[in-house]
């Protein structure tokens, strides 16, 4: 099968055009000679199958950032039989000299101008003939936003992949002696760029700088962010709501009315098992899958506007002083989604001290799973009225967390690293293309979810159900025992017997926690709600939420950590820091306002 | 004042230079050059961060923001 490799810089589309070419079958997976998973898909071309792989974006043949290592050891580890060089067209001038580079590998190539469409608009020309006939591979013009131009491009990768016979690995000498020729390289752009390339030589004002002016404005600007973040937050919150309780009595509805007859023929020890165990528990976790695609929605639509990276502008003047910078604020953002995903976006930071201190500070990140279980217990114990005040104060505390942690470690991992960002310009959001990012997240969390729910949730069912023959949930079960076990630690703090097990199960994944919740008390929906207000007042709620918030980063994210970090220590310190930190912080307020009550009154 | 010599992050908002020399380490003369920062190209200022934040240029169909440390080691004069 034939191999295509996607090259190019940051920001130039690459996994937009990706995900248009491969439609929904890509796969992330793990490739011999390079320490990270990349995206891969099979597709048709021109009647065979080829195999089409994303490398990570890249600035440099012969940088020295991970992604740039990445791509080079990908690049002498695997044969490659065409790569697809995809470049912004508006910014051609600039991305030329990559499209030299790898030129030189002697692989067989095909440009893809990338963007045609904004191009055009801002009135720049490309004779694609001539850049061709000057490069020696074909170039063609597309949008992988709009899909145009996709068909002729199809064909050209399919004739050029056609005519190439034998693939092998690109050669380490090969690579390093092509890459140290950067004059001529820079001359060979200007030439092209007189011959094939011609640019208004004034752009009028772009709608994209009208925006700045306001977005980035030296005072308003971080309050906007602040506002347009929070509208954010609530209108997941009005949207997600009715649908979590929607689902949640459907799932009802459909226990009493199918399950419960279905299984009644089962022995005891079965159909509680099943239906008190999988089924309470898995559909506690499902109902509120809809809150979460939601909130992956807004989040792509951010992030494909380019407002993420205007927060890095704006807020690294702060984040400077905690040791940090403006990406890192940025992987904090997107860790309210998944940590998982923003743990490995610190690639892009190329000294090791910054990479590390930013990962410490993002599993404090009030990732959407977290939001799940705080959503549960606010909107058991508190109004309404109060419920989205309570909401915003995890939030805040998850920030007081972080910024804390970053001042307590900032000299120990000191760093020099360079912030140099590119700043894309503002963009409308594809409808098309939000949905296509927000359901991979959503494929990636639930994934991730669902493999650690069930095994979690039978896990808890059997620890309060076993020993055989005491009654479900009380001292006498290995819960039980658990519970007492962990007491002399968690009663001071305030979190009671049952719960205790339900936080050893958030240490797996923290929807487990929820789940867990359902099977320790036996009850779901409703009932489970009633019970939750019953057995604790606001004082337990809020110190139980505050430990859960901080206390351990998810068994997925402890392994992106260990293996981003490529330390064992480091992997110890993200989780022993955190339960030190959500202890003394719940400790503190339970403790506090206890004293404080009991002083007053 | 024809050809004055400053820094990159001398320059007010809305002021254009051209660019002298990059005195930079290896890797990020790599990566500067990549987003544009070569000899001989002008660079438009747009605006500065407060609080000491990072400067927001413009360079060609690029736009890049640095901190200010980074501009201090780019060379520029006057157009």
């Amino acid at each position: 099968m034939k191999r295509i490799a996607l090259l190019g810089m940051p920001n130039t589309g690459k996994s937009t055009l990706f995900n248009r070419l491969t439609g929904s079958s890509a796969r992330v997976a793990n490739w011999a000679g390079v320490t990270v998973d990349l995206a891969s898909a099979k597709i048709l071309l021109g009647g065979h199958m080829a195999e089409v792989v994303d490398l990570p974006g890249i600035y440099d043949l012969h940088g020295f950032s991970d992604d740039e290592k990445v791509v080079r050891h990908f690049l002498e580890a695997h044969p490659i039989d065409l790569v697809a060089i995809v470049v912004n067209a508006t910014q051609i001038e600039r991305q030329l000299p990559l499209v030299l580079q790898a030129r030189s590998l002697g692989l067989s190539a095909v440009l893809l101008l990338n963007m045609a469409d904004e191009a055009k608009r801002q009135g720049m020309q490309i004779d694609t003939a001539r850049l061709a006939a000057r490069l020696g591979f074909p170039a063609v013009l597309i949008s992988a936003k709009y899909g145009l131009g996709q068909a002729e491009a199809l064909c050209t990768l399919a004739q050029t992949v056609d005519t190439f016979v034998e693939s092998v690995p690109v050669r380490y000498g090969i690579l390093k002696s092509v890459l140290s020729d950067d004059a001529r390289i820079e001359r060979e752009t200007a030439e092209m760029m007189t011959e094939a390339v011609s640019i208004p030589v004034q752009l009028s004002e772009r709608i994209s700088d009208r925006i700045d002016r306001l977005a980035l404005h030296p005072w308003f600007g971080l309050p906007l962010f602040f506002i347009a973040m929070m509208l954010m937050f609530q209108a997941v919150y009005w949207l997600g709501v009715p649908l979590q309780t929607g689902l949640a009595q459907i799932f009802d509805e459909l226990r009493q009315v199918v399950l419960e007859p279905l299984a009644a023929m089962l022995p005891d020890f079965l159909h509680s098992l099943l239906l008190d165990g999988v089924f309470a528990g898995f559909v506690t976790v499902a109902a509120f899958v809809p809150l979460i695609v939601l909130f992956f929605l807004f989040m792509a639509l951010i992030e494909d506007s380019g407002y993420l990276a205007r927060a890095a502008f704006l807020t690294d003047a702060l984040m400077a002083r905690l040791g940090l910078d403006g990406r890192s604020f940025v992987m904090v953002l997107m860790g309210f989604g998944c940590n998982v995903p923003a743990l490995m976006g610190t690639r892009v930071m190329r000294e090791r001290p910054l990479r590390l201190l930013s990962m410490l500070v993002i599993p404090l990140s009030l990732c959407s799973a977290r939001l799940q279980v705080f959503m549960f217990i606010i909107s058991a114990i508190f109004t309404p009225v109060q419920a989205p005040w309570v909401l915003f104060g995890m939030y805040l505390m998850s920030f007081v967390a972080m910024i804390l942690t970053a001042l307590l470690f900032r000299k120990r991992f000191r760093s020099n690293e360079p912030f140099v960002v590119e700043l894309p310009p503002w963009r409308l959001p594809m409808l098309r293309q939000v949905w296509m990012r927000g359901w991979l997240e959503v494929h990636h969390f639930l994934m991730r979810a669902t493999r650690f729910i069930v095994f979690g949730v039978i896990a808890v069912w059997l620890l309060t159900h076993l020993p055989l023959g005491v009654a479900p949930g009380s001292p006498e079960t290995l819960a039980g025992h658990l519970g007492r076990l962990f007491a002399p630690v968690l009663a001071p703090i305030g979190i009671d017997e049952k719960l205790t097990v339900a936080l050893l199960f958030g240490f797996v994944a923290k929807e487990v926690m929820i789940g867990a919740f359902a099977v320790i008390y036996g009850l779901s929906g409703d009932a489970l709600v009633h019970e939750f207000a019953h057995s604790m007042n606001w004082l337990h709620a809020i110190s139980f939420m505050l430990f859960t918030l901080i206390y351990t980063p998810c068994i997925s994210a402890i392994a992106t950590i260990k293996v981003e970090s490529r330390s064992m220590r480091f992997a110890a310190l993200s989780v022993v820091w955190p339960l030190i930190l959500a202890w003394s912080t719940s400790f503190v307020f339970y403790q506090g306002v206890r004293w404080m009550t009991s002083a007053t009154g | 004042m024809k050809f004055a010599k400053y820094l990159l992050s001398d320059l007010h908002p809305g002021q254009e230079a051209v660019i002298d020399a990059v005195h930079a380490d290896e890797a990020l003369h790599h990566r500067l050059a990549a987003l544009g920062f070569r000899i001989g190209r002008s660079v438009l200022l747009l605006r500065r961060g407060i609080w000491a934040g990072p400067l927001h240029v413009r360079l060609g169909a690029t736009d890049v923001m640095l901190r200010r440390a980074e501009a201090g080691l780019i060379s520029v004069r006057s157009k």
